[in-house]
């Protein structure tokens, strides 16, 4: 879940943007880790997050292998998952991840995941400030922090800032640069909505920390030519 | 990877999928890959959808259609004729897939994705300890990828900063020599979309590294993305903030485990007397 860490963008515009993980510790504690996993997924389901994952299994929104012409044109693509379904079918605990763009139902999940009291790892990542103040809220003491510090080097090599938000928002960096500048150039061009392209991009994110509406605020901002 | 020549269609949607820009439409009209700008990551095979449309009739509908100026296109996550197969991978190249596909479990950690579970887990594991830090320097991201031989360069310069590499860490187990930086000669000219390199060090020596490290980012040709973590105190502070602060770092975005882990076999109850 280091593919939280660096989500690209000033901090306006990372706002109501939270991702909830759970993880077990190798050689510590992996006994049981699946079903607690599978536990902190289907507590979260009541708060509606907006995405889902387990790098095992992949994330709500996910490529469909048997499109056919019917399915197409007829009956329709079908664009994401059921929360039920994902975690039914994890094959492990991997890392667990839940996506909120509400800073009031993250820290409604949190403090019900601290009454389950799971035993595995929780981490937030989202403004330091905001987890904090959700910490707070919520009884709990934070064990340990990482900051971004950004991106050095050869920065020159990277696309521009709205690329770089969108694509940064899977830090395995699935989502590619090249993809979200052309979900973007279609969003201009009319082709394609905002909601369809963030979806589409989200199936490319198999970890699930894709935040869809963060995209989409992206994406009708360009619409917008802003 | 592979592209299928004889199922490709030359329709272009896998080409921008690829986060590092192997995929291009050769003198064909069909999809070819760069080899040696592949990182195996698996993301056009993986996350594309697939028709299964007759690969012949498609290329002659598109070519008619194309005559009147028209275009037959599908879906920009689609591949209509399932073109895109996976090669076996033998080593080093599979070093590559290892680092790059987020789905695949590390041999050397046990952890998928990157192959670390970081300050994620140090609620149980107590991997950072009080009083240090850990410092996350990961090679290639944003989308722009590394050559170990980028990664060895860096690794070389850090093993004499008097900081620590973590163990638990993929690129660690590359290492030949970790006294040095050294990494394993037959993987240097491979390419990975990214990789983490780890080390610990005192509170104290925070700034001092730092400047190091921004010093070493001058010179590398690709990116580099840094992370700084700590444990809090008992009060739930941390105590490198006012150091990122005076360094001049933007405090925004973090990741912080809330201490809700806790070992096989001891109890909450346990742990709040502790505590």
């Amino acid at each position: 879940m280091t593919n939280t860490l660096h989500r690209y963008g000033k901090k306006e515009n990372l706002r109501d943007d939270f991702i909830v993980f759970a993880m077990a510790a190798k050689g510590f504690n992996e006994q049981g880790a699946l079903e607690k996993a599978q536990t902190f997924l289907r507590a979260a389901i009541k708060y509606k997050p907006i995405n889902m994952g387990n790098a095992l299994v992949n994330s709500l929104y996910r490529p469909e292998k048997n499109l056919s012409f019917i399915k197409l044109y007829f009956i329709g693509r079908q664009e994401k998952t059921t929360y039920e379904n994902l975690i039914d079918e994890m094959p492990g605990p991997g890392s667990a991840a839940v996506v909120f763009d509400s800073r009031d139902q993250a820290a409604k999940f949190v403090k019900d995941v601290k009454k389950l009291d799971l035993g595995l790892s929780i981490n937030i990542s989202a403004l330091v400030d905001d987890t904090r103040d959700i910490c707070g809220e919520v009884e709990i003491t934070p064990h340990a922090v990482e900051y971004t510090l950004g991106f050095h080097g050869a920065t020159d090599k990277l696309p521009d800032q709205d690329t770089l938000s969108i694509s940064t928002m899977c830090g395995h960096g699935m989502v590619s640069s090249h993809f979200a500048r052309k979900m973007m150039d279609r969003v201009k061009e009319g082709r394609i909505t905002p909601k369809a392209a963030a979806c589409c991009m989200a199936k490319f994110c198999v970890c699930g920390v894709f935040n869809t509406s963060k995209a989409m605020k992206i994406l009708n901002r360009v619409k917008q030519g802003q | 990877m592979k592209i299928l020549k004889d199922k490709c269609v030359g329709c272009a949607n896998c080409v921008p999928v690829c986060p590092v820009g192997a995929i291009f439409i050769g003198e064909d009209g069909l999809s070819e890959i760069n080899a040696e700008t592949c990182v195996e990551c698996h993301n056009c095979y993986r996350s594309l959808s697939c028709e299964h449309l007759p690969p012949g009739l498609t290329r002659t509908i598109r070519k008619i259609l194309k005559s009147i100026s028209l275009r037959f296109q599908p879906d920009p996550d689609v591949c209509p004729t399932e073109a895109i197969a996976p090669d076996d991978l033998e080593w080093p190249r599979i070093v590559r897939r290892a680092f790059s596909d987020p789905m695949v479990t590390h041999e050397s950690t046990g952890v998928h994705g990157r192959g670390t579970e970081e300050v994620k887990t140090n609620d149980v594991s107590d991997r950072i300890k009080e009083g240090d830090v850990g410092l996350v320097v990961e090679f290639g991201r944003p989308g722009i990828g590394a050559y170990f031989r980028e990664v060895q360069d860096v690794t070389r310069i850090l093993a004499t900063s008097g900081a620590t590499f973590e163990s638990g860490n993929p690129v660690f187990q590359m290492m030949t020599n970790t006294q040095t930086g050294d990494i394993r000669e037959d993987v240097l000219d491979e390419k990975v979309l990214s990789c983490i390199v780890e080390l610990t060090m005192p509170l104290k020596e925070t700034g001092r590294l730092l400047a190091e490290v921004k010093e070493i980012c001058k010179s590398v040709e690709t990116v580099i993305s840094i992370g700084l973590s700590t444990v809090c105190d008992q009060d739930g502070n941390d105590a490198i903030k006012d150091i990122l602060l005076a360094e001049g770092y933007e405090i925004g975005w973090a990741k912080v485990n809330l201490g809700l882990g806790r070992k096989a076999g001891s109890s909450s109850v346990g742990k709040e007397i502790v505590q």
